[in-house]
């Protein structure tokens, strides 16, 4: 078993707990002091800026679209590829990781010159009076880009790991095709699929890079969270920054205890991915 | 009736079935006997309408298959690890053929739950109707798989390795019980088995199937008395396969001589079953090396002369009766020794 010397292993488990706290907890705490460094009142009251609110709204809409929109992708992305062969299977999975391996300013930036007024799309955009960068759609789209993989990652592995005879039972017994996947597959992964709509939700909130670049930094209209509190930091606005800050950082305790959680409770369910 | 003529299917560069025709009269219980690889289950999927051949038909009661869904096939499959639906219970499994019935065949929650019912009993499960497959045990599993088959009132059954993955005791009470029930539903059943006894003893009609081709068709006696081949004669049950060599219809294997009628001069293959050989105390055609024994038999391993290598299977009184050590020299009589032409 285990035949490392006493001393060793405190000293590996004192430089793990170090490391945390130096990373993890040390930060979670700077951002809660600095937010509160004038206090609770001076806290609240920069939270309640318009400006802030809005960019709290705008958050919410942009995860609020993205996040069904990728659930249903990867739901039947990987039901396709879990469940059914045909050529360009592999091509199909390598292409669904794209957006992990591509930097998220190349994304944001590939909208631009695609959709941007000097992009390919731009003058016949700009002829029918559409606004996709520098508004909305376009952060929604460059989240939807970014957080694409969340979900399918999650339950490819899980669906393969299942197999297809369920689904084969399903149709013998006289199911079709649709109902063969609302009564068979979909509950079979329900807890795989709550934990990737976690884990791309946490991302959609979050994303800085890709909505960056294409949303403009507009006051009041397209930053969402984490560029306000950039907006605020570099204005010296240190408890607005700060406490912008603490919401998106208390949205990932939340989205690391869920998860944990889930992991707990459905590890059988979840199979070979649960723990990641 | 089902017929299936010049079944074909690849997949990618493997043959699974290759020129594979068959008829399956109705109410019999057939098997499927070959081993892996040899395209059984390849073929009681297509049956199923689960895979497609790539040339041939299926005709189910007269019907192209082709031109059916699985789900109109009518057909029960039992897979080989159940396929039970996870995190459904029991009556929910057996009840979902019911439940994903359409249009005039609807039948009403009431009208499911006594069907369920009845078909736990008649499984030997009542008591288990609310409990999940992971809570079962391997035997009970099988049987929720068949109820849940028969649910739908298949007019044929097909089952994919029915009792491979169950125990020796479990495996012989459930093949008793699944005659009994074909017998008693009237069915039509194909069953997949790479398990010589378990055909044998449960099969009116044995299908043995190699390399995605039919070897022979016949009763379980037909074909262990009459096999068409070196292959079946192999594959049902242990034989000492021996070098021959043919001369003017007469074939000499080791020190015996047989009738080879119709078979061309030159070398063949010879085949003794080892309970087929009777041993005399007083010959000397062969040495035992080594004896074992099992239950009720006991096995004698021979060194026949030219450094060829036997087995012969004798009941124990036999044994102890002729007082065989190994080491000793004693005289073989082949009752029976079924000559091919080598391939």
């Amino acid at each position: 078993m285990n035949r490392d010397p006493l001393l060793i292993r405190w000293l590996l488990i004192a430089l793990a707990i170090g490391f945390l706290l130096l990373f993890l907890a040390l930060p979670l705490a700077a951002v809660l002091t600095e937010a509160l460094r004038k206090g609770v009142l001076a806290y609240w009251h920069s939270l309640g800026g318009d400006d802030t609110l809005a960019s709290i709204r705008l958050t919410l809409i942009v995860a609020a679209i993205a996040v069904p929109l990728n659930m249903v992708f990867g739901l039947t992305a990987s039901w396709a590829i879990a469940k059914f062969d045909f050529a360009g299977k592999a091509w199909l999975v390598s292409l669904i990781d794209l957006p992990f391996s591509v930097s998220p300013v190349i994304s944001g930036l590939i909208y631009v010159l695609l959709f941007g007024a000097q992009g390919i799309l731009g003058p016949w955009l700009i002829a029918h009076d559409l606004k996709i960068i520098f508004a909305i759609p376009g952060i929604v789209l460059a989240t939807l880009f970014v957080t694409f993989p969340f979900v399918a990652r999650e339950l490819i592995p899980l669906m393969e790991e299942q197999g297809r005879d369920e689904e084969e039972a399903a149709l013998t017994l006289g199911a079709g095709g649709f109902r063969t996947f609302w009564a068979v597959t979909l509950p079979n992964v329900k807890w795989g699929l709550l934990y990737g709509v976690l884990l791309c939700n946490a991302r959609a909130m979050g994303e800085f890079g890709a909505v960056s670049v294409v949303s403009g930094h507009i006051r009041g209209l397209t930053n969402t969270m984490p560029l306000h509190v950039e907006i605020l930091y570099n204005e010296y606005d240190f408890v607005g920054a700060f406490a912008v800050a603490s919401l998106l950082a208390l949205l990932a305790l939340v989205t690391l205890v869920a998860k944990t959680a889930l992991a707990w409770w459905h590890r059988a369910e979840l199979g070979a991915t649960a723990g990641h | 009736m089902i017929e299936v003529s010049h079944l074909s299917k690849t997949f990618g560069a493997f043959r699974a079935l290759n020129d594979v025709s068959l008829r399956i009269p109705d109410g019999k219980l057939v098997a499927l006997l070959g081993p892996s690889g040899s395209g059984k289950t390849t073929l009681l999927r297509i049956l199923a309408g689960l895979d497609h051949a790539d040339s041939g038909h299926v005709h189910l009661n007269g019907l192209n298959a082709a031109n059916l869904q699985t789900r109109d096939r009518r057909v029960g499959f039992v897979f080989q690890h159940y396929a039970l639906f996870r995190h459904m219970s029991v009556a929910e499994n057996v009840a979902f053929g019911l439940k994903v019935r359409k249009g005039a065949n609807k039948l009403t929650k009431a009208e499911i739950a006594d069907r369920v019912a009845r078909l736990l009993d008649l499984v030997h499960l009542s008591g288990l109707a609310p409990r999940y497959p992971s809570q079962l045990s391997g035997g009970q599993r099988q049987r929720v798989a068949l109820a849940r088959a028969l649910a739908v009132e298949p007019r044929l059954l097909l089952l994919d390795e029915p009792f491979g993955a169950l125990d020796a005791q479990v495996r012989k009470d459930l093949r008793r019980w699944l005659r009994q029930l074909h017998d008693d539903m009237g069915l039509t059943s194909v069953f997949v088995t790479h398990d010589q006894e378990e055909a044998l003893e449960l099969a009116d009609e044995v299908v043995v199937m190699s390399k995605g081709r039919i070897e022979q068709i016949g009763s379980p006696a037909d074909i262990y008395d009459n096999p068409a081949s070196p292959f079946v004669f192999q594959f049902l049950g242990n034989a000492n396969r021996l070098d021959a060599t043919i001369r003017d219809g007469i074939a000499h294997v080791a020190h015996w001589r047989t009738a080879a009628t119709g078979l061309a001069d030159g070398k063949g293959i010879a085949f003794i079953r080892p309970h087929e050989i009777d041993i005399d105390p007083h010959g000397r055609d062969a040495t035992i090396r080594h004896h074992v024994v099992l239950g009720p038999t006991v096995r004698l391993d021979l060194r026949l002369d030219g450094d060829v290598h036997a087995e012969a299977v004798i009941d124990r009184d036999s044994h102890a009766r002729l007082r065989l050590e190994p080491g000793q020299q004693v005289g073989l009589t082949a009752r029976r020794i079924v000559v091919f032409a080598q391939d």
